[in-house]
């Protein structure tokens, strides 16, 4: 089982243009900011969208193809969706929730709620059978939406940010599940999420995605370490910049190099955690040290640590103790240097 | 508080109350079971309740799916549409039956034609009292529908449509349980708008006893026989039911904040 898409969608300012595949069990994350169009690529896939051209493809079965003017309903395309706020029906229980789609395609009453009631159990939930929607937890009722997803056998699951509506208490826990659910299923699945850490355990690979392109395309771990775009750095917590290496040195700017520990060549990304870089009112002296001059721009609390935001030919983030910000004096306006050994500094080509 | 807004307040005020309590206070309370339960309330009585229930009925077999088209379809020129569904509700009723005598009567646009093919006459019968509460009706339930409609969470029936469910399953088993209480609520109000129905009943049905005579032309027909007690209570009757349904529907269209 395998899906391979080719969608584009121009929505006015918005244009929406990628190629994704996705390969049976395999569990593909799509991760981007608010508006970079992940939902909507879940809409198209699940049949609820037209694309403006496109080709969709999954276990041979041509779901879309604009060429040739197919476009399945979403009915016919064995598409397991389960969305942010898992649409329960309210009026039907959790078991005739489940039975719903089993139903439709014909299974007879008794028979679908046995099933059903199955798959309930499978989710850990058969004392919940009768409860209505508003009587379920939110983990509960995301259970009840996977199972709903799942009864009908599904070729690939859709899930649209299956945990945004926890709350923070309760979501490691529910994410937990829902990876060894996700683990035991062997269709195709896509997960959309704005959330880094969500697409961490969740994700066998994360596709980045920001404003309706794809940016980055890897695993969590290539991902965490070896960041395309700021928003990715952002997301990992690390320092991004780019530049043309040359041996060990790379040219970030008119100004700027950095020192590397590799040797490198050509256009390159340069990447370190916030937590490498010291600051100093004078300029250090080091012979792998990269120092960086610039001035303090916002200074915000970070876990134990304080972040340190730095302008300059090379924009800098530091993460450094509440002791040297009370030391060294640091505010917004204040110049200093930042530096950072060329053996904590990763050089991958861009 | 200045008098200036408080005097046209109270006028205003007056003029609503009074009508409804003098209903009340000249109502003949000792000589009240003997009037309803005479041949002639209990017929009116009876004939507006059928005709009301049967009324409400119709509207409800055709004014959910005319909702749900206006609502959930691109059907082309469906603003037009629904402008036009809501004119008989700012129409005269007179007017209405007027429009119904030109379409349905003997010589009428398609009345002539069900005359001579069938023998079928409609205007003064009693499905014409049905026809013309209907088309008087009509408009609240698809309004009130509509309105649920739209409001209602159309991704519910995505999610049916993903979890194999043709449109009619979804509409059956997903869109109507999630607008009932609108259909109720529609309901409700149509078979009031329906019971009250004067104008264009008795242009189209006329006002015969036992046939096409419901309470409010029998009111009518008793002020102008002379008959006030009778009108009395018929207004009585009238006015507890229209109490009634806005109790019943309080917390749907009236703010009680």
């Amino acid at each position: 089982m395998s899906l391979s898409a080719w969608l584009t969608l121009a929505r006015g300012e918005f244009w929406l243009d990628l190629s994704l595949r996705v390969g049976s069990g395999e569990v593909v994350v799509l991760l981007g900011p608010n508006g970079a169009g992940k939902s909507t690529v879940l809409s198209t896939l699940a049949g609820l969208l037209r694309p403006d051209a496109g080709r969709v493809v999954l276990d041979q079965v041509v779901l879309v193809d604009t060429a040739a003017h197919i476009h399945l309903l979403p009915r016919q395309r064995q598409v397991g969706l389960v969305l942010q706020d898992y649409l329960l029906f309210p009026h039907l229980s959790a078991v005739e929730n489940v039975a719903f789609g089993l139903r439709s395609r014909g299974t007879p009453r008794d028979s679908a709620r046995a099933i059903a009631a199955r798959w309930l159990e499978r989710m850990d939930l058969a004392g919940l059978r009768e409860r209505r929607p508003h009587e379920l937890s939110g983990g509960q009722a995301q259970r009840v939406a996977l199972a709903r997803a799942l009864a009908v056998d599904p070729r690939i699951l859709l899930l649209d940010e299956p945990l945004a509506a926890l709350d923070a208490g309760t979501r490691p826990a529910v994410r937990a599940d829902l990876r060894r659910h996700l683990g035991t299923y062997s269709g195709c699945t896509l997960l959309v999420t704005h959330d880094p850490l969500e697409a961490m355990v969740l994700g066998d690979r994360i596709v980045v995605l920001e404003q309706g392109r794809i940016v980055q395309d890897g695993t969590p771990a290539d991902l965490a370490r070896h960041p395309r775009t700021g928003y990715v750095a952002r997301l990992v917590g690390l320092n991004l910049l780019r530049g043309d290496a040359h041996g060990r040195i790379v040219t970030l700017g008119p100004q700027a190099t950095a020192a590397v520990a590799h040797d490198a060549s050509g256009p390159v990304h340069v990447a370190f955690p916030p937590a490498a870089v010291t600051l100093s009112l004078d300029q250090p002296h080091g012979s792998a040290r990269n120092a960086w001059r610039g001035r303090v721009s916002d200074v915000e609390r970070h876990g134990d640590l304080v972040r340190i935001t730095i302008d300059g030919p090379v924009p800098v983030l530091a993460d450094v103790t509440p002791l040297a910000v009370a030391d060294l004096r640091l505010g917004p306006g204040v110049e200093v240097w930042a530096a950072v050994k060329a053996t904590e500094v990763s050089v991958y080509p861009a | 508080m200045p008098i200036v807004l408080l005097l046209p307040a109270l006028l205003g005020l007056a003029l609503l109350l009074l009508p409804m309590a003098a209903l009340v206070v000249r109502a003949p309370w000792g000589r009240l079971p003997a009037i309803v339960g005479s041949a002639e309330v209990l017929a009116a009585l009876r004939l507006s309740l059928t005709t009301a229930s049967v009324t409400t009925l119709i509207c409800v077999v055709c004014g959910v799916p005319l909702a749900w088209l206006l609502a959930r379809t691109t059907v082309p020129g469906r603003a037009l549409l629904r402008a036009l569904i809501t004119v008989p509700l700012v129409l005269p009723p007179v007017i209405g039956g007027v429009a119904l005598l030109v379409a349905f009567g003997r010589r009428g646009l398609v009345g002539e034609w069900l005359y001579e093919t069938f023998g079928l006459s409609l205007p003064f019968t009693t499905t014409a009292v049905v026809m013309a509460q209907s088309f008087v009706a009509l408009p609240f339930l698809v309004v009130a529908v509509e309105g649920a409609l739209r409001t209602a969470d159309h991704r519910y029936e995505q999610v049916a449509a993903t979890l194999g469910a043709s449109e009619w399953t979804t509409f059956r088993r997903v869109t109507l349980p999630g607008v009932a209480p609108g259909i109720l609520a529609g309901a409700v109000l149509c078979w009031a708008r329906a019971l009250g129905e004067f104008g264009a009943t008795v242009t189209f049905a006329g006002s015969f006893p036992g046939t096409t005579r419901t309470l409010p032309p029998a009111a009518y027909a008793a002020i102008n026989a002379g008959g006030v007690e009778v009108a009395i209570v018929l207004s009585l009757l009238m006015m507890t039911v229209s109490v009634t349904v806005l109790v019943a529907l309080r917390d749907r269209w009236v703010n009680t904040r």
